[in-house]
């Protein structure tokens, strides 16, 4: 056995979800990463949204790049196809992938290294092409596998674990996001299961590219007095701006959510992500509103969380593309070769 | 000096003035008239402005290499006249525009001049002032017609066929023609000793480009995801890519696409997506040229690691670095060989020409998908950008693609366990399955440290079964890649030539010339990488081996040395690397007076 096998032992009255699996179908190897590791959180919620979406898990491509939280798929759902690229590069691989098989399920994890400094390119035109899936950038602020150098996510003023004081502006992934147009914004704490595991299931139903960029502090370089990204700060800093609760389509839903301070949203798949303790100003369907009032918080010294924006209506890349509605990787042979009499007739205008 | 159909010429203009079609017309003209024909774009690296040429060769014997004697200049640029009139062989003719007459110092006692006021005319015969340029190339088609004795009704018809849904521009583009052809037959004495005279010897061939070529070979192949990042020499494989595909590949019921085109942020993210949609099992491939392969290389190691079939198309450039974008060369024969960082080797195919450019880039997903990893097609510019004769293409309807060992459902439903990288059949080749086919066949693609079992490891053993076996497996492909064209004299000569790619044309003439003065010698063209037994034999049963190659450093001879057992000091490099396409003075000039020492 594997040193990274997890002991099969379950309880015979453990719960399945609607395929008859339980929340153990969905783990995967035991993790590496360090005890306390917010990654490993993020993986339980991850495990706890697909669960509880009923998802296949070998109709699921789970890809990353390299860093911590690349090697973080590895830790859940063992039956779904792992894709653990180059550093930095994973939208790329996403983008082929989903380009081939429109009908599965992608999730992308990556960290703060990986999507805001080699990657930072990658991400932006993912963004942009609207590449049909689920995108968890685990935000630590600092390369940890190599031991602690700051990451572009670092704040102004943060403190490394030797004592220096970063002086370079961050790159806040979500202000990006909003900027190249992201359809699906939104922040987390991996502190915060309650909201992160809504927000991952709302993520999954979403149509286009839904990025959650999680504050996931790294316990061994990047959790001491004078970092910004360490649990005691994230925890005393985040400010939910909109709570978010995510009911799925199975639900049936027959509730009027709007009214009050509750606004609701309706996915492609019929589900409904539902805001609530959403301040008179703030509206998460109106992208310039959202800037300006994230705006605000950071300059209050607090980071927002939340479904921050949600658009449904737009194109993904298959719609972009024009894709036939079958993956591509399913159409037969005989549909796409035209043929020796075509070739015959093409050459003609070659003469 | 007469020579009929047997002689070379050479158009400069203005790059951006509209002359390539003017170019085209007359190489598909004279290749209308069934006579053997090539064409050399040699353009610069620019949009409007700067100096470019266009060299057409006529042959009745059928050489279609690039040839550097000019018989005709036609002089159409005052910016290059110098360089242009100094290049005509002496006994040649000098067309050119005498709207403004030639500089005295300009003119040669040893060529003959015909000067044509064609911008005056023009501008006497049409209004608009883009009309006026775009003329002046038609007028000078014109008088070539005439001096050259090329057919009327040929060009006629293609005009016809050209612009046949715009009378008007059939018109003006006679009406220019004719301005030409009356100039040079009331002026000139046409036809000129060099000129062209009906033949029979196209019929059965094609004018295409490689690129073109290429790109039909990836519809062909059933490539459903192309990807790439723009870059010159390589743009027309995805232009004629897509222009194939809006062809053949819309679905008539949806009006959706059956297939994906994705231009990238750059040739790390192209090389990506092609591997990303090959891992679903999608054919799926990215044309570039040697500054994207470089960009490509990281990726390229993960796909021969993780074993992700994938195509890679360079059409080479002139390098290092950027180079020149717009020339040809051979230099990229090693990177495409071994590129990215650790232990690799790739799978490579090399045409000489469209007609290989069309079934190499099938072969290549055939032989990506049978050894699951990356597989190199590597063209260059003079294949991919100029139109080529080749024999007419033809295609088996039985042929089906060559998946390799892809694992079903059901052949999952049957096995107990999947394992990704366990060499079952014991010819180093795994079984692969595809995302979402069933839950017993997921595993995990990674270019980190794997063992067999398809589990990330750092120990020593399971790391080195691994690339042991890949090994195995990329050495097995040598025997499956298309095999070396050889031609040898009767009971074999002890001298032999070794070439690669766009070289062919070049050193089949200057081969034909060897044997027809009496000098004996083999030849050779690789075809594909690794090589195989036929390419060691060749070696090992000839004593001397001249290497001709299109690059400085000799690479075909490098990997010669380093791939076979041939020792070094047999093999002799012949090397031309200043940008122009191989013509057969660059193999006669080194390999003649060293082949009479040794016969």
């Amino acid at each position: 056995m594997s040193p990274s096998a997890r002991p099969v032992a379950r309880h015979p009255r453990m719960r399945t979800n609607a395929l008859g699996l339980t929340p153990r179908d969905y783990e995967g190897a035991m993790s590496t990463l360090c005890a306390g590791c917010g990654h490993d959180s993020v993986t339980a919620a991850l495990i706890q949204a697909f669960y509880q979406m009923d998802v296949e898990p070998h109709r699921v491509a789970k890809l990353s790049g390299i860093g911590c939280s690349s090697k973080t798929p590895t830790y859940f759902m063992s039956q779904a196809h792992g894709f653990n690229s180059v550093h930095g590069r994973m939208p790329s691989i996403a983008a082929g992938a989903n380009a081939a098989n429109r009908d599965l399920l992608f999730v992308g994890i990556s960290g703060d290294g990986d999507s805001l400094s080699i990657g930072l390119g990658q991400f932006c035109h993912a963004i942009r092409r609207n590449v049909n899936m689920l995108y968890v950038l685990e935000n630590n602020g600092v390369y940890a596998l190599t031991k602690g150098q700051f990451s572009a996510s670092a704040d102004v003023g943060t403190r490394s674990k030797k004592g220096e004081v970063n002086r370079h502006g961050p790159i806040d992934p979500v202000n990006l996001a909003l900027s190249l147009g992201a359809t699906f914004v939104a922040r987390s704490f991996s502190g915060d299961k309650r909201q992160l595991v809504p927000l991952l299931k709302a993520g999954l139903a979403h149509k286009g590219f839904a990025f959650i960029d999680v504050i996931s502090p790294c316990v061994t370089f990047n959790d001491h007095v004078g970092s910004t990204k360490s649990y005691a700060h994230t925890r005393t800093h985040a400010h939910e701006v909109v709570e978010t609760d995510f009911v799925q389509l199975k639900s049936r839903i027959t509730a009027d959510y709007e009214g009050g301070s509750t606004q609701a949203v309706t996915m492609h798949d019929g589900s409904v992500v539902r805001f609530s303790k959403v301040s008179e100003d703030y509206d998460p369907r109106d992208r310039g509103k959202v800037l300006r009032y994230l705006r605000e918080v950071r300059n209050r010294g607090e980071v927002a969380t939340g479904l921050l924006y949600l658009e449904e209506s737009y194109e993904d890349l298959h719609e972009f593309e024009n894709t036939v509605e079958r993956p591509l990787v399913e159409l037969e042979y005989e549909t796409l070769c035209p043929g020796s009499k075509a070739l015959a007739e093409l050459q003609k205008e070659w003469w | 000096m007469s020579q009929v159909n047997d002689f070379a010429f050479k158009v400069a203009t203005v790059n951006g003035t509209g002359s390539a079609s003017a170019n085209g017309l007359l190489l598909q003209a004279l290749f209308r008239m069934g006579i053997p024909v090539s064409g050399k774009n040699v353009f610069p690296s620019n949009i409007q402005g700067l100096p470019t040429w266009y060299e057409i060769r006529v042959n009745k014997d059928g050489y279609t290499a690039r040839s550097p004697h000019f018989q005709l200049m036609v002089a159409m640029n005052p910016k290059s006249y110098q360089q242009d009139i100094a290049e005509v062989d002496p006994g040649g003719w000098v067309l050119y525009d005498s709207t403004r007459e030639l500089d005295a110092e300009m003119r040669r006692d040893d060529v003959t001049f015909y000067g044509i006021p064609l911008a005056a005319m023009c501008a006497d015969r049409f209004e608009k002032a883009r009309t006026r340029i775009l003329m002046r190339n038609i007028g000078y088609v014109g008088a070539l017609v005439a001096l050259l004795d090329i057919e009327m009704d040929v060009v006629a018809g293609m005009l016809e066929e050209k612009f046949a849904a715009k009378r008007q521009l059939v018109d003006a583009n006679m009406s220019a023609i004719a301005m030409g052809y009356d100039y040079a037959k009331e002026h000139f004495e046409c036809p000129l000793p060099i000129r062209v005279e009906r033949m029979d010897a196209t019929r059965d061939s094609v004018m295409v480009t490689g690129n073109s070529a290429t790109a039909l070979g990836c519809v062909y192949a059933g490539a459903t995801v192309g990807c790439w990042y723009p870059i010159t020499p390589a743009t027309g494989v995805m232009d004629a890519f897509t222009e194939y595909c809006q062809q053949f590949r819309v679905d008539p019921d949806s009006g959706k696409n059956n297939y994906c085109i994705l231009q990238a942020e750059d040739e790390l993210a192209a090389a990506g997506m092609v591997i990303g949609a090959s891992w679903m099992g999608a054919r799926s491939f990215t044309p570039t040229s040697g500054a994207g392969i470089s960009l490509m290389s990281e990726f390229i190691g993960l796909a021969y690691y993780a074993e992700v079939p994938s195509v890679f198309v360079d059409v080479q450039r002139t390098g290092p670095s950027t180079g020149m974008p717009t020339r040809t060369q051979q230099g990229d024969l090693l990177l495409t060989a071994y590129a990215s960082h650790g232990d690799t080797k790739h799978v490579c195919l090399y045409p000489a020409d469209p007609k290989e450019c069309f079934e190499f880039s099938v072969a290549a997903f055939d032989l990506a998908e049978r050894f699951q990893t990356p597989v190199f097609l590597v063209s260059d510019l003079d294949i991919g950008m100029n139109d080529w004769m080749i024999p007419r293409l033809e295609w088996d309807d039985a042929y089906r693609p060559d998946r390799g060992k892809v694992l079903s459902a059901e052949d999952l439903d049957e096995m107990d366990a999947f394992y990704r990288y366990l060499d079952v059949d014991g010819d180093g080749i795994p079984y692969r399955t595809l995302p979402g086919t069933h839950p017993r066949g997921s595993y995990f693609t990674r270019g980190s440290g794997h063992d067999k079992w398809g589990r990330y490891t750092e120990n020593s053993e399971a790391y080195l079964e691994v690339v042991d076996r890949l090994v195995v497996k990329i050495r097995s492909a040598a025997e499956h890649v298309p095999q070396p064209e050889i031609h040898t004299v009767e009971g074999g000569a002890s001298v032999g030539i070794v070439s690669i790619g766009g070289c062919h044309w070049a050193v089949m003439e200057a081969r034909d010339q060897l044997l027809a003065d009496g000098l004996e010698v083999d030849y050779m063209r690789v075809r594909g990488f690794p090589f195989g037994e036929a390419v060691e034999r060749f070696l090992e049963t000839h004593e001397k081996i001249f290497v001709v190659e299109q690059n400085r450093d000799g690479q075909l001879r490098m990997l010669l040395s380093v791939e076979t057992g041939c020792p070094k000091e047999k093999l002799v490099s012949i090397r031309n690397y200043g940008g122009q396409p191989l013509s057969k003075e660059h193999v006669l000039d080194p390999i003649r007076p060293q082949l009479e020492v040794v016969v």
